[in-house]
């Protein structure tokens, strides 16, 4: 029989529980029974590869996607998706979302009374590199009230979805900013019991991306899950 | 081992405009051979109400049982081959317009959602079993801070009775797994995030 390897589960308090009542959507939408542990099968660490679908290279620069340039503060967002063991994830599909700088997203959901842009989407995609390198030109978000409890605001944060190589290692996160007074008091950021993981959802602010009279760089590093070191065997 | 897996957040209620573009509804093709089905369901919340702005994910094999993955050539064919050749191996099925096996489709304001595609064919456990023919579900929704992980299988199959995954769950919430015949070729699979019939979800 030929050695099998599933993917490594979280470590206690590094991913959040489902049911985190000051989060007050998932009251009614947090599963009550306990999960069943599924131990890994082949439909588990195979997954889709995007890396034969059309990606519009403009895609990555959200800046771009109008004949006018979106107004806000322009921002570079780089890092690399590598798994536990620092291993690339490459050319895997990243998607990206979030609201323009007034804090609104153009979605008829969104009822914020903040303005829309004309030259701002908000979305984009891209596929990491052979090394797992990804990059997107966008706006810095604004934060924007929600109606979780009073005078609740969302810290500014952009959307990420990822792939990675396995049905495993299927990841959507948000990525935060460094310094916004708004972390303490948001019930999403801070539903992650561990604080150092929780943490490493604030990006860093980085000279090294950050482009003369042009954007300030922001790095994010996005890890997934890693390979079992013991195959299970029959 | 290094670092620690990013830690998971909600899809919020705005993932349209960030997942729009790849959104898959029909799984089918001019080239994909196998039994045509079409899964339709409804996501309900603790309350019974519908879920207005949920998204599912699946993943599934084709109908020889196939996932257009290296590892699925690996593990099925038994051939070891190096990683460049495995590559190689899976364009070239794509090449010839096999099958993807990826869907997404959003939830409507009733909660429901609807997409087509064809039976999967059995793949192989762990303990070297085979598993009933089943399809791989991702549940992501404004209010889950996590995806919910579940299983889509089929009605008047034998091979449920012996599954890998569907022996590890209590005999009384299997049916949660099970879709229902509706006519022909449609079936119904609903997805309950709590309550007195809630989905079995794994723990992925």
């Amino acid at each position: 029989m030929a050695k099998f390897r599933g993917y490594r589960r979280a470590d206690p308090g590094t991913q959040p529980d489902y049911l985190h009542p000051p989060y007050v959507s998932s009251i009614k939408r947090a599963p009550s029974k306990p999960l069943v542990y599924l131990p890994h099968t082949l439909s588990e660490v195979t997954g889709p590869s995007f890396d034969s679908s059309p990606i519009d290279v403009k895609a990555s620069d959200l800046t771009r996607q109008h004949h006018g340039e979106p107004l806000g503060e322009r921002i570079i967002v780089s890092g690399r998706v590598l798994d536990e063991d620092g291993r690339p994830a490459a050319h895997t599909l990243i998607e990206v979302w979030q609201a323009n700088a007034a804090g609104r997203y153009r979605h008829n959901v969104d009822q914020h009374n903040a303005p829309l842009d004309p030259n701002f989407e908000g979305s984009g995609h891209t596929l990491t590199d052979e090394h797992g390198n990804f990059r997107f030109i966008t706006i810095r978000p604004g934060a924007y009230p929600w109606r979780n409890h009073y005078n609740a605001w969302r810290p500014a944060h952009i959307h990420f979805s990822v792939f990675g190589p396995a049905f495993a290692t299927r990841l959507i996160t948000q990525m935060y900013f460094p310094g916004d007074a708004l972390l303490p008091f948001d019930p999403i950021f801070n539903c992650t019991a561990d604080e150092k993981a929780r943490n490493r959802l604030i990006s860093l602010f980085d000279w090294e991306t950050t482009v003369c009279e042009q954007a300030l760089g922001y790095k994010f590093d996005i890890i997934l899950s890693g390979r079992d070191s013991t195959p299970w065997e029959k | 081992m290094g670092a620690q897996a990013t830690t998971s957040q909600t899809v919020g209620p705005f993932f349209q405009i960030g997942l729009a573009r790849f959104y898959v509804d029909d799984l089918t093709g001019r080239a994909v051979t196998g039994e045509t089905i079409e899964i339709e369901g409804r996501v309900f919340d603790g309350d019974g109400q519908p879920v207005p702005d949920g998204v599912i994910e699946t993943w599934q094999a084709d109908a020889q049982g196939k996932y257009a993955h290296p590892e699925s050539s690996e593990e099925q064919d038994n051939i070891q081959r190096n990683d460049t050749q495995a590559k190689e191996h899976m364009q070239g099925r794509r090449g010839q317009g096999s099958f993807w096996g990826f869907g997404r489709v959003p939830t409507q304001a009733d909660g429901s959602f609807r997409f087509k595609t064809i039976k999967p064919g059995r793949v192989t456990a762990p303990d070297g079993t085979l598993q009933a023919p089943h399809i791989a579900v991702s549940v992501f929704t404004r209010g889950l801070m996590r995806r919910l992980v579940t299983r889509i299988y089929f009605p008047d199959e034998p091979s449920n009775a012996e599954d890998f995954a569907l022996k590890l769950v209590e005999a009384g919430r299997r049916h949660t797994l099970i879709a229902k015949k509706v006519r022909g070729s449609r079936l119904e699979w609903n997805v309950m995030l709590q309550g007195k019939d809630e989905t079995v979800f794994f723990d992925c």
